[in-house]
């Protein structure tokens, strides 16, 4: 194993990583926030907003996420006639992924906190949406913290798929590498422990976060 | 002040309320009793649409249920359930101030004003800052009591609000209760404590499968019960 050649493409692996975390971070709040409202809708006793927002989960869980990137960076622009730049296609793919789990995530989280809370914010007279933004999403946020992070972890990994349409994160960069050095193991190697770094990292972040909450639960 | 005219409530095939007429007065403590699964909760639910009748009519303070801001009906007519649904996450003092900043428009220092003077009328003035699982089940319900006071509403309703305490709690959520009462507050109260139902009760009504059989005085019913369901479910509780 060619250990210099390892130390050689640290660097230039690393600047991948900077962009890994940044196409992730971006989606996974874009997702959060789509998701937010998607999961909302999941719940909506109004009964198109319920099925809109369930075709739209479904179609993005039940599609690979491969193809959606095709979809939006290939076939999108043959609709529009506009190309579409790799970072705002890698972004709105991975985004609008994650906003189907995360979705479902809020809405398993929502529904998690007991019915009375709901009937007791309208006993007071407080509307649907004012008893869900002060009374249940706060309660329910503390819950879905252990699975956002799981969707973040899965995000993480799920990025290097955009290295497909050219842009340069980390299994891209890797792919460049070898393509000049031919060196698959040394470089793969690195890659793969990249990501597990990070992942690694995030996930002990959120155990951190997950039981913060639960101190100042308590109090 | 509530008036209710043939109220239906079906779950599925199941006829939960058949045909309810029922009166509530201006300051009247009304109390219901009657076997579980008899109805009881189902219509007072059904008075702050909390359960959307299958049919019949409903007017509170005039405004008449379905045609009238929901949300408005229920500023006027408060509930305190039988599993407290305190919220969690909030200090009693915020569990208090909520609607009434963000439904009446009131400041947080009025806000705050208001509910220290409710925690004092129910004995928890000192227990400001705590949090529901900090508190007792009987206190906790005395928060939600105070919780719903600070509406202002005309009218509350009580869903067995003693039934998930435990014995030694009873009293203490009951004096509160008594003590509301007796400064003219309109209740109606579905409860299996036929001490309080005799004390304070205005008027008594049983209620058995959907429909009130029987209604009068504390005395009336406890003493002299006309209907055998009536004498049967007495007999069994007394």
């Amino acid at each position: 194993m060619n250990f210099e050649l390892m130390a050689q493409a640290m660097p230039l692996l690393l600047t991948g990583a900077v962009v890994t975390v940044q196409i992730t971070a971006l989606s996974v709040l874009l997702g959060i926030l789509i998701g937010l409202f998607v999961g909302i809708a999941r719940i909506s006793t109004f009964r198109i907003v319920h099925l809109v927002a369930a075709v739209y989960v479904d179609f993005l869980r039940g599609t690979p996420l491969l193809v959606q990137i095709f979809l939006v960076y290939f076939a999108l622009p043959v609709v529009t006639g506009q190309r579409i730049d790799p970072f705002v296609a890698a972004i709105a793919a991975c985004s609008i992924n994650s906003s189907a789990y995360v979705a479902e995530i809020f809405r398993a989280g929502i529904q998690s906190i007991d019915a009375g809370q709901m009937e007791a914010g309208r006993s007071l007279g407080m509307t649907w949406v004012q008893t869900m933004c002060y009374i249940i999403v706060p309660q329910a946020a503390r819950r879905v913290i252990p699975p956002l992070g799981n969707e973040f972890i899965a995000l993480l990994k799920d990025s290097s798929l955009v290295s497909v349409i050219g842009f340069e994160e980390l299994t891209r960069r890797g792919q460049l590498i070898i393509a000049r050095t031919y060196a698959s193991l040394e470089i793969w190697l690195c890659v793969a422990i990249i990501y597990l770094v990070m992942t690694v990292s995030i996930s002990r972040l959120v155990a951190w976060l997950e039981r913060r909450c639960k101190n100042s639960d308590q109090r | 002040m509530i008036s209710v005219k043939h109220l239906k409530k079906v779950f599925g095939s199941v006829e939960v309320l058949k045909d309810i007429n029922l009166e509530i007065e201006e300051k009247e403590v009304v109390v219901i009793i009657g076997p579980s699964g008899s109805g009881k909760s189902t219509l007072l639910r059904c008075i702050n649409y909390l359960e959307e009748p299958t049919s019949g009519e409903i007017i509170v303070d005039g405004m008449k249920l379905g045609e009238t801001d929901i949300n408005k009906i229920r500023t006027e007519v408060g509930m305190v359930f039988q599993r407290f649904n305190l919220f969690p996450h909030m200090t009693a003092m915020e569990n208090i101030t909520l609607a009434p900043m963000k439904v009446r428009g009131a400041s947080k220092t009025d806000a705050e004003g208001e509910a220290m003077r409710l925690l004092e009328r129910v004995g928890l003035a000192d227990r400001a800052a705590a949090y529901p699982e900090q508190l007792s089940g009987g206190q906790q319900q005395r928060v939600a009591i105070a919780r719903a006071l600070a509406m202002r509403p005309k009218a509350i309703l009580f869903d067995e609000p003693t039934s998930a305490l435990d014995p030694e709690m009873v009293k203490e959520v009951l004096d509160v209760m008594k003590d509301l009462a007796r400064a003219g507050l309109t209740m109606a109260v579905v409860t299996h404590e036929m001490g309080f139902a005799r004390e304070v009760g205005d008027r008594v009504l049983f209620v058995d499968q959907g429909m009130i059989l029987e209604q009068g005085t504390p005395e009336e019913i406890f003493s002299h019960p006309k209907e055998e369901r009536t004498k049967a479910f007495l007999s069994k509780i007394l």
